[in-house]
């Protein structure tokens, strides 16, 4: 056994935690899951092409609903010629109309019978005169359509504007409305895809570790370094591993994006600037992720089964999922006590922060909720830890097997 | 800080544990424990399944923190803080199935503070040292479990630990590997290295052991040298006889019983030449007479039972209203 002198030395927690993530990520960067872990921003897209083409697929089905219109003969065309007039001005507001039938003089029509009919997908009819319009239709949308209505019998009466004046455009990047409203939008993304990621990496991390017990290394682990270093050596590499993924991915985007040119949409610019954003975006998807995931490692390592471990962590996904809503409700609520609750609450406070990030200028309070968030990783990791030491390595027989072996023994 | 049990080792002890406690959910599974292991000795941890082995080993280790009492390892009272020269193989073996045997050793090195390079060269050293030159690079996945587990025991020694603790260590193993396993912890105790071994099978106790604890029901009844632990049985006499009756019966001690042509029975406390001079002066006519020092087996079911019924009968206590 002898194989020259020993060069062994006592880790520190770090030293011990970082001889666990090397093995992780390599272990992980190496295997199949890492590659569906690659191709998980795709699936969105596909779902949403295969969705979106299905429902295309439904809309041309469907006509798109039209408005009648039974009147004389003259009037029908007047009201067409309105229709017209304005269409072209206002756009798509106008609505479509179509012929149901040119009345005779003294003729009449049942306007509910001619709805009935097949003869088109009528969502209203037109009877009278454009100056005294009967609009017959639905309870739900007759109001909806009243204004339009009027409109094209004002026209068609010739007390319809005479001649549109032409107006000029002084087209500006964007206005103040504007640009809070796209900045909003920008924090709904990214609280989205900050959700979404870590919703992923701590299940990911938290099937890690039930494998982990499953091939019964975990005690070994747990014998020669602390279970502190355990947890963050598994959360890290799990990190390092979506680092890796969302260089991937961030390079991918970047040679679209270049192919693309300027014909993707432009992404509206963020409070704190885009690469203050960006840094933010990965110091606060880091936390978040280390928060939830430290949770779910506490969670994996009581459970004994991949039963358990469903049992006892959708809970903590609906919670999750909770928090992700506050973040959201939060975000539109600045200044009050919502927006502050959203902020201290470790499993909030990344979405938070990451909205507020895109909304409103200043760096010095990311600072401080960074800080705490570390504060509560630390936390969450020592707890977990803790609760491993008290509640999972038991062995031996349950009370009830015990007294039956010693009932046993003694006789 | 050494060892008394058996009352002649002074050698310093690599473990000492004082009134170790560990409850699970109202269950006390190691009740108020005390060992002293000698350093370089072999010590053997007896016991049924369930009694407390695995648990107590694991606070030795620091898996688990006691609810009481004191543990002191190799001059620590937290084992993580020296756990670079401690070897632990668990009951339940396990190694990550896509890694390569040396790789798997190495990393166990390193788990240990040994740098990765060094544990690659040393891992790929013990395959070929241990004839399995040819595992090197297959992954654990690929080997039979009987070679998984050598490879985890070669990466449980591969930093060269001055006290390696084996739980169970010859479960498993077909008998050819069991005698490998005995002369590789022999090996180990003449290099100098402490091992602590706990075990249900009483032979590898006896033929390994300088010292045992038995423990039964989360307490030790019995904690020293194999020799004492025999000594608390008295030794069994057998006794053949030319006269199957006469005057001489009536100096057999009540315990006394025939079995084939032999009588068996305890070793008077007066000892025996009162007993021999009894039967030659009744004409028993000797045959032959031995007596036979009682075996770890027979100390072992002796103490452990005795203990289980001791343990059960508390139960019955505190259960009663």
């Amino acid at each position: 056994m002898m194989i020259g002198q020993p060069r062994t030395g006592r880790l520190s927690t770090l030293a011990a935690a970082f001889v666990i993530a090397r093995r992780d990520f390599t272990a992980i960067l190496f295997s199949r899951s890492f590659i569906f872990f690659l191709l998980g921003p795709l699936f969105p897209f596909v779902i949403g092409a295969v969705a979106g083409g299905v429902g295309l697929q439904v809309k041309d089905s469907l006509q798109q609903p039209m408005l009648g219109v039974a009147m004389s003969s003259a009037d029908v065309d007047a009201m067409i010629a309105a229709q017209r007039v304005l269409a072209k001005e206002v756009g798509g507001t106008i609505p479509d109309l179509v012929v149901i039938r040119r009345l005779a003089p003294g003729e009449t029509i049942d306007p509910l019978a001619a709805m009935k009919s097949d003869q088109a997908n009528l969502a209203a009819i037109v009877t009278g005169t454009p100056q005294a319009a009967i609009l017959t239709g639905p309870v739900d949308r007759i109001e909806n359509w009243q204004g339009r209505v009027a409109l094209i019998a004002a026209q068609a009466s010739g007390n319809g504007p005479k001649a549109f004046p032409g107006v000029q455009l002084n087209r500006v990047a964007t206005s103040k409305v504007d640009e809070t409203r796209t900045r909003l939008v920008t924090a709904q993304v990214s609280q989205t895809v900050l959700f979404l990621l870590t919703m992923l990496l701590a299940g990911m991390v938290l099937s890690n570790l039930v494998e982990e017990k499953g091939n019964k290394i975990i005690e070994v682990l747990a014998a020669a370094v602390p279970m502190d270093a355990v947890f963050l050596g598994k959360l890290f590499a799990m990190l390092a591993v979506s680092w890796v993924g969302i260089a991937a991915w961030g390079l991918a985007g970047g040679v679209v994006w270049l192919a693309a040119g300027n014909s993707l949409p432009d992404f509206p610019d963020p409070a704190v600037g885009w690469p203050a954003f960006l840094l933010l975006s990965v110091v606060y998807f880091s936390l978040g992720y280390l928060l939830l995931g430290s949770l779910f490692l506490a969670i994996g390592s009581m459970a004994n089964t991949v039963r358990e471990v469903q049992t006892l962590s959708m809970p903590v996904t609906m919670l999750q999922l909770l928090n992700f809503f506050f973040a959201g409700f939060a975000m539109a609520r600045t200044g009050t006590w919502v927006e502050t609750a959203a902020m201290a609450i470790p499993f909030s406070s990344p979405f938070m922060m990451l909205a507020k990030a895109a909304q409103h200028e200043g760096l010095p309070i990311h600072g401080l909720l960074i800080a705490w968030q570390v504060i509560c990783v630390a936390l969450f990791v020592r707890a977990g830890a803790t609760l491993f030491k008290r509640r999972v390595m038991k062995s031996g027989p349950a009370v009830g097997a015990r007294r039956g072996w010693l009932r046993r023994f003694s006789t | 800080m050494t060892s008394n049990a058996g009352g002649a080792d002074s050698r310093p002890l690599a473990i000492e544990a004082h009134g170790l406690v560990k409850r699970f959910d109202g269950f006390t599974a190691v009740d108020g424990v005390n060992l002293s292991v000698p350093e370089g000795a072999i010590y053997g941890i007896l016991g049924p399944n369930g009694a407390g082995k695995t648990t107590t080993l694991r606070m030795l280790l620091g898996i688990i923190d006691p609810d009481a009492g004191v543990r002191r390892v190799l001059g620590s009272e937290r084992p993580h803080e020296i756990a670079h020269i401690i070897g632990y193989l668990p009951e339940e073996r396990g190694l990550y199935p896509t890694m390569k045997a040396y790789d798997a050793i190495a990393f166990l090195g390193a788990l240990r503070g040994l740098p990765l390079s060094e544990g690659r060269r040393r891992g790929k050293e013990l395959l070929e040292e241990h004839g399995l030159g040819y595992a090197i690079d297959r992954q654990i996945r690929q080997l039979s479990k009987g070679m998984a587990q050598q490879v985890q025991l070669l990466g449980t020694l591969v930093h060269q630990p001055r006290l390696v603790v084996f739980d169970e260590p010859f479960s498993g193993l077909d008998a050819l590997n069991q005698g490998k396993l005995e002369r590789m912890i022999r090996s180990l105790a003449e290099s100098g290295t402490t091992v602590i071994f706990s075990t249900h099978v009483i032979a590898h106790a006896e033929r390994l052991c300088d010292e045992v604890a038995i423990i039964a029901g989360g307490k030790v009844p019995f904690a020293g040298p194999v020799d004492v632990a025999r000594d608390r049985i008295r030794p069994q006499v057998r006794l053949e006889t030319r006269a199957a009756d006469g005057p001489w019966r009536k100096a057999l001690p009540a315990d006394a019983r025939h079995e084939g042509n032999f009588w068996l029975f305890t070793l008077p406390e007066s000892g025996i030449e009162p007993l021999l001079r009894a039967l030659i002066e009744g004409e028993a006519g000797i045959l032959s007479l031995s007596i036979e020092r009682a075996g770890l087996h027979d100390a072992f079911v002796a103490i452990a039972g005795e203990a289980a019924a001791q343990a059960l009968e508390q139960e019955k206590e505190e259960i009663r209203p």
